[in-house]
């Protein structure tokens, strides 16, 4: 089906069942539950896990497949979301045009750093891209206002042109970002029982772009383009001995990858209509990456489980506060725990950065194929232990 | 003409700082082949060295002068700090003035034991990996440590003074011979330069002039010849290590007055040295410092008003255009060496 | 006239003169055997050929056109393939899928985005991996990571990547090194067939005798980056100049 390979399709066919019915997932615990907490199957919540999902997509087809790794990227997703924010300012409030910008533009600019980066390799092409993402993040917060509106970001107001659209909804305020006339905030509530779900029209459309995403990269992946790129991680000596030059293959994996980032800058926008130039920054590049490696660089799934598990924490870990601590611990006697609070305050709410740094050593250092790769471990002793039962009920047979 | 040596000085205090930095950073990258995105966080801590100097001679006692009282009524008190009390005030206020170029006494032995264990604990395991996953973890340390200080310290700026009489400004001008009030410059970042110059040298010195400088630039030249002489040289770099800690920790103590410690200064300064490292050459160390205070000085002159006039925003990405533009045109940087990471 | 001409040829690195005035004429479908103890600048030669190095005077022509100057991978379009002393293949790909990139590069040439459709004709493109696989006799080890295998067969491996292309000129950089009596004797069997088609030059580097008396039309001696001799491999064996510089040392 779909033109890819059997194993391809059902892992395909289990991300789209997992994200259409993420809501029912994402909200185990009952809304008045103690543990609703750990819920994360709110719309604003699970657009951020998919839209990220998007960016890592993208960047794991450079950086997974050639193993160029970018520090910029961050760049091409605060394009897109300028991008986003003047479609929506100047044409009108569909998400659609405004997303195509985003993906064009933020491959136009990927083109060009790309084509710049891509002449040298190594550390040297991080250290590019990372120089020029470090340079548009510069230039959005002074000279490019005009575009950018520095410090306080890019939003709408009332005055905007839209010229398809109107500049003041019909109640006098900013009127929302829309697919023909379904707006994207609209969200449908089920309560069941104790709990309540949430279906949201900016989710599902993320949601359903995001498996176009992963399909595109399925395909990429297992392309002759693919190879090529794998063969450009593998041994470019090689591969330029065979004939072939390196650069239109990076280049336009590059370009891709840009586009994803653009993708994901666009939908943030879509959904919150607004940017800002922090969006930018080298810090947001380096979440992707993590996002990337903590999945597993190089695997179709890998980086999608990377920006759900490090959103999903992101979102859980800066909830909790001191009373939460002392509330899980107030079965300790009191001294204990106080210490545990303690312990455990600087990793919590404004200490989620702490944690985030500790688990990118983690993963570089223990895990350096990711989430993917410790997987197949396990799995495989568990085979192993199988196997070995196997093997001793059949050792009676002659050996192949 | 006054103008150039005006911005020629103004840019000698960033260019020292990122001179100092990105000597750390080739010290490391050209003996243990790692790229050290952490280094400006120990920079960053440098500077909180002298911070928590300042507080440590600060620490004071409360004192009741019942001859005075509040506006409630109640007695005053007072705080004297433990260094007035025990020196009396002029020598004990003298040194909580002193206390920046203190601290570099007390940063040295915790910059060098800071580096000891990075390198040991962490930087060893990582020679014979990619440089990527040299660039991820320790780019993941940088946040670790970025975070621990902003969680001691808080996020605000934190000011920090230099002494007393090094404050304010004198006018340089006169010196050189020009009119009075041209050439206006702070005390401090005078001093600051003499203190990176010094530094500069001495580890200048110190790789020509010893034995085991001598060793570590042969390891720099050539790593394995110099492992097949027999010689340690493991321990050696871990000493490297150590020093380049020590070197990037001082360039943050002094830095102190001049910019208000705060805890995301390492990654500003980081990136930026990166940049000046690529500039000056991979594994350059003159060329590590001639591209620090090149680059310094450009982006001082790329800050004047007529030039911005000229060119919008060009003081925001002046070295990033540079950078950029001497990678694409001579990819080995100012001085880089032949086969010191081309590719 | 030969397929590969080398005319004056000079490379300096620093003070030391790798090569001098190499003259080297191959003619199409002899296989040119160039030997020289070590240091003579018989790597730096082929470098010289493949572009990876640029000489400093002197032409390099193959088939009539200029080499110099153009990318490695110009050069190995033009159909120039080279095997390395220590094999180069792709390490993380598997066995098949090392076959299938010379198969694609050979099809298109350079750059094109086969990201969606499969390649036209891909089938044929398999087949064609999987023949020159089993002709090499690795059919079986289709599915292995090629970074996971013996020297042998990543050099195996290397060579059937470079014949399947089809080249003009086949470049072997001691394609025997290392290798043990029996392989090596595959090896030369391997060559012997390619040889016997009747389509294909090649350019042999090697320090083995037994492989370079089996194989060789032609013989030329290089010592310190000289020509010293150039003949049939009867009169290079008699040959006093040769046994002086070079057998004499190593028999």
């Amino acid at each position: 089906m779909f033109a890819i390979e059997k194993k391809d399709t059902t892992l395909l066919l289990i991300v789209a069942v997992l994200t259409m019915c993420a809501p029912f997932i994402l909200n185990p615990f009952p809304t008045d539950s103690a543990m609703a907490q750990f819920n994360a199957g709110y719309p604003d919540l699970m657009q951020r896990f998919v839209i990220f999902g998007i960016f890592a997509i993208g960047f794991n087809i450079l950086f997974g497949l050639t193993g160029y790794l970018s520090f910029g990227h961050a760049a091409f997703l605060g394009v897109g979301s300028y991008s986003a924010v003047w479609m929506f300012k100047l044409l009108s409030m569909n998400v659609i045009p405004a997303i195509i910008l985003s993906v064009i533009v933020a491959g136009v600019f990927a083109l060009i750093i790309g084509f710049v980066s891509l002449r040298r390799s190594g550390i040297y092409f991080s250290i590019l891209t990372l120089a020029f993402a470090q340079m548009s993040f510069a230039l959005a917060y002074s000279v490019l206002t005009p575009i950018t509106n520095g410090e306080t970001g890019l939003q709408l107001s009332l005055n905007d042109p839209r010229i398809l659209g109107t500049s003041v909804s019909a109640d006098g305020g900013i009127p929302v970002t829309s697919l023909f006339g379904l707006e994207m905030r609209s969200t449908y509530e089920m309560h069941v029982g104790p709990w309540l779900f949430q279906f949201n029209a900016g989710y599902y459309l993320c949601a359903l772009l995001m498996l176009l995403a992963f399909y595109i990269s399925i395909r990429i992946f297992r392309s002759p383009f693919g190879l090529m790129l794998r063969a450009v991680k593998s041994n470019q000596q090689r591969m330029s001995y065979t004939g072939l030059n390196a650069r239109p293959y990076t280049l336009a994996a590059f370009v891709i990858s840009g586009m994803y980032a653009g993708l994901a800058g666009g939908l943030l926008a879509a959904m919150d209509p607004l940017a800002g130039a922090e969006r930018m920054q080298w810090t947001a590049s380096g979440e992707v990456v993590l996002m990337t490696i903590l999945g597993g660089a190089g695997t179709l799934i890998g980086p999608v489980l990377g920006a759900g598990f490090i959103k999903y924490f992101e979102n859980i870990f800066s909830k909790i506060n001191d009373n939460v601590l002392h509330s899980w611990f107030s079965f300790l006697p009191d001294g204990l725990e106080d210490l545990m609070v303690t312990l455990v305050h600087p990793f919590v709410g404004k200490g989620w950065s702490l944690t985030l740094g500790l688990m990118f050593m983690a993963v570089v250092i223990f895990l350096p194929g990711g989430l993917v790769q410790g997987g197949q471990k396990i799995g495989k002793l568990f085979r192993r232990k199988k196997a070995a039962g196997h093997r001793s009920s059949t050792a009676t047979k002659p050996a192949e | 003409m006054d103008a150039i040596i005006l911005q020629i000085l103004n840019g000698l205090d960033k260019g020292s700082a990122y001179a100092l930095i990105a000597l750390g950073l080739t010290l490391i990258f050209g003996t243990l082949g790692v790229v050290n995105f952490a280094h400006g966080a120990l920079f960053m801590i440098g500077s909180f060295c002298a911070v928590t100097l300042q507080r440590i001679l600060s620490i004071s006692f409360q004192t009741v002068d019942p001859s005075k009282t509040d506006f409630l009524g109640n007695p005053s008190t007072f705080d004297t700090p433990y260094v007035v009390h025990w020196f009396g005030a002029e020598v004990g206020n003298g040194i909580i003035d002193w206390s920046v170029p203190l601290a570099i006494f007390f940063a040295i032995p915790i910059m060098i034991a800071i580096g000891f264990i990075m390198e040991r604990g962490l930087i060893k395991h990582f020679y014979k990996r990619p440089h990527a996953d040299q660039i991820l973890v320790t780019f993941g340390l940088a946040i670790v440590l970025q975070e621990v200080i902003k969680y001691y310290y808080g996020a605000n700026p934190i000011q920090t003074g230099a002494p007393e009489m090094f404050r304010g400004s004198f006018d340089f001008g006169t010196l050189l011979g020009f009119d009075p009030n041209v050439i206006i410059y702070p005390y401090w970042r005078l001093v600051y330069f003499g203190f990176a110059a010094v530094i500069i040298s001495a580890v200048f010195a110190f790789l020509q002039f010893t034995t085991f400088g001598m060793v570590v630039r042969a390891g720099m030249a050539d790593r394995e010849t110099v492992g097949l002489l027999g010689i340690n040289i493991d321990k050696r770099f871990t000493i490297m290590f150590g020093l380049a800690a020590a070197v990037a920790g001082l360039a943050g103590v002094m830095y102190a007055p001049i910019n208000a410690p705060n805890y995301h200064m390492g990654m500003d300064f980081l990136v930026l040295s990166f940049v000046v490292v690529v500039v000056g050459g991979m594994g350059s160390l003159p060329g590590a410092v001639l591209a620090g205070f090149l680059l310094g000085i450009l982006e001082s002159f790329a800050s004047m008003t007529q030039i911005i006039d000229l060119i919008p925003g060009i003081n925001q990405i002046i070295i990033y255009v540079v950078a950029i533009i001497v990678l694409l045109t001579r990819p080995r940087g100012l001085m880089g060496r032949k086969g010191v990471m081309e590719e | 006239m030969g397929i590969l001409e080398v005319k004056d040829v000079n490379k300096r690195f620093g003070g030391l003169q790798a090569l001098g005035n190499v003259n080297l004429s191959v003619a199409d479908n002899t296989v040119h055997a160039i030997i020289g103890p070590n240091g003579a600048g018989k790597s730096t030669l082929l470098n010289c050929l493949v572009g990876k190095l640029i000489p400093d005077t002197g032409s390099v022509m193959f088939a009539g056109q200029s080499v110099l100057g153009r990318k490695p991978y110009e050069i190995n379009q033009m159909g120039i393939s080279r095997v390395f002393q220590t094999p180069e293949i792709f390490g993380d790909l598997t066995v098949m899928e090392n076959m299938m990139i010379p198969c694609l590069a050979k099809r298109d040439g350079s750059f094109r985005m086969h990201a969606f459709a499969s390649v036209l004709g891909e089938k044929k493109l398999r087949a064609r991996a999987e023949e020159m696989l089993s002709e090499v006799k690795m059919l079986d080890k289709r599915n292995m990571h090629a970074a996971s295998m013996s020297r042998g067969d990543k050099r195996r491996l290397e060579m059937a990547m470079c014949l399947v292309q089809e080249p003009r000129l086949l470049l072997l950089d001691e394609p025997t090194a290392g290798m043990a009596r029996a392989d090596t004797n595959n090896t030369i069997d391997l060559l012997k067939d390619i040889k016997a088609r009747g389509n294909i030059t090649m350019c042999i580097i090697e320090h083995d005798m037994h492989v370079v008396f089996s194989l060789a039309d032609r013989i030329t001696v290089l010592a310190q980056g000289t020509p010293l001799v150039e003949d049939t491999p009867d009169k290079i064996k008699g040959h006093p100049k040769v046994r002086e510089a070079y057998l004499g040392e190593s028999a």
